[in-house]
């Protein structure tokens, strides 16, 4: 079944080259976007979504607070965080909290291989 | 933005390049916190493109003590010059923070040379390797020099560019080690290499979304 993934990149660019991506891999999923912690904290709020990929590093709260949070309002999301700063810290902290370390730029095979997954947990949680 | 040359670049060139700087950037602190053996901190680079003279009068109002700066030129399709540049206070606290132990001053001092050049030819050509592969072309980097000086020097060294030339300004700041170490990377190009950075960003636009760019669109 389609699902809705929720992109949050401060770049317009990576936010366009994710949507591309997802339209390469299931034309058929709709997707939010944000530019912005602030902007994906009220979209998670009131706009249902299933899956989520947030950039690393941004204005304000960076990907891993917002994974967080996000978690906190709506457990067991599959989150996946995306940089080009893969340093042991910062991959063990997204594994820490449940998520997925994905390199920037983002290619179509990573994001692939995380929404098989999520989709996989997805279903799981339903059955 | 606001000093920015008009016309220069569109709001979305001016996205994908501050997110090719970004990844740059990343994948140097990366690289450094294995120099350092300690997490990088980063934060959100600012990009902005000015003028010679807005640059150095930027970089001077802002930093009012002497500065120092790791310098490289390159070559290929855009060529130009890139300096990482600091406050000359904070130099010794970077080799502090890459050297770890408690070494003694008279140590640091002999090392500062060269942590210094070793750091701005990390960061350096992270950033400009990656803009490098991002756009498919190469660029061939001199080896880093170490510079003391001000802005205006460091934006006039010589042979001076032959038509008029921009400053690509990324202020940056970058934690190792509980140490607050702020610090600027500047690329400098002629408009000739602007104009085909500019091209290459486009196609590069293009690459990533699959949608192709109108270059009259959507000015900054």
């Amino acid at each position: 079944m389609p699902y809705t993934l929720l992109i949050v990149d401060d770049s317009k660019l990576a936010r366009m080259a994710a949507a591309k991506a997802l339209k390469n891999l299931y034309s058929d999923w709709e997707r939010v976007e944000a530019a912005n912690g602030d902007e994906a904290i009220s979209l998670v709020r009131e706009t249902p979504f299933d899956i989520a990929v947030l950039d690393f590093n941004m204005p304000g709260r960076d990907g891993l607070q917002l994974a967080a949070e996000i978690l906190a309002l709506r457990p067991s999301t599959p989150l996946a965080i995306v940089s080009a700063n893969h340093q042991a810290e910062i991959v063990a902290q997204a594994k820490g909290i449940g998520a997925e370390f994905l390199t920037k730029p983002l290619n179509e095979q990573a994001l692939g291989a995380f929404l098989e997954g999520a989709v996989r947990r997805l279903e799981q949680a339903k059955a | 933005m606001s000093a920015m040359p008009p016309d220069l670049l569109s709001e979305l060139q001016l996205d994908a390049l501050t997110e090719l700087v970004n990844i740059g950037v990343s994948r140097a602190a990366a690289s450094l916190r294995e120099m350092v053996g300690a997490q990088v901190h980063l934060s959100v680079p600012m990009v902005s493109l000015e003028t010679r003279g807005r640059a150095i009068a930027i970089l001077s109002e802002r930093e009012a003590s002497n500065l120092v700066a790791v310098h490289q030129v390159f070559e290929g399709d855009i060529a130009g010059r890139a300096l990482l540049i600091f406050p000359e206070t904070k130099s010794l606290e970077l080799v502090r923070a890459i050297t770890g132990g408690d070494l003694p001053l008279e140590d640091i001092i002999e090392l500062e040379q060269e942590a210094l050049a070793e750091t701005g030819n990390i960061l350096l050509n992270s950033c400009l390797a990656t803009i490098a592969n991002m756009l498919h072309r190469s660029l061939k980097m001199s080896l880093p020099e170490v510079l003391r000086g001000n802005a205006a020097t460091f934006f006039s060294l010589a042979p001076p560019p032959e038509a008029g030339d921009f400053v690509m300004f990324l202020f940056i700041n970058f934690a190792v080690r509980e140490r607050d170490i702020s610090g600027y990377i500047a690329m400098i190009m002629d408009l000739p290499s602007l104009t085909a950075l500019v091209h290459l960003l486009d196609e590069f636009i293009e690459r990533a979304t699959g949608d192709a760019v109108s270059s009259g669109d959507d000015r900054a």
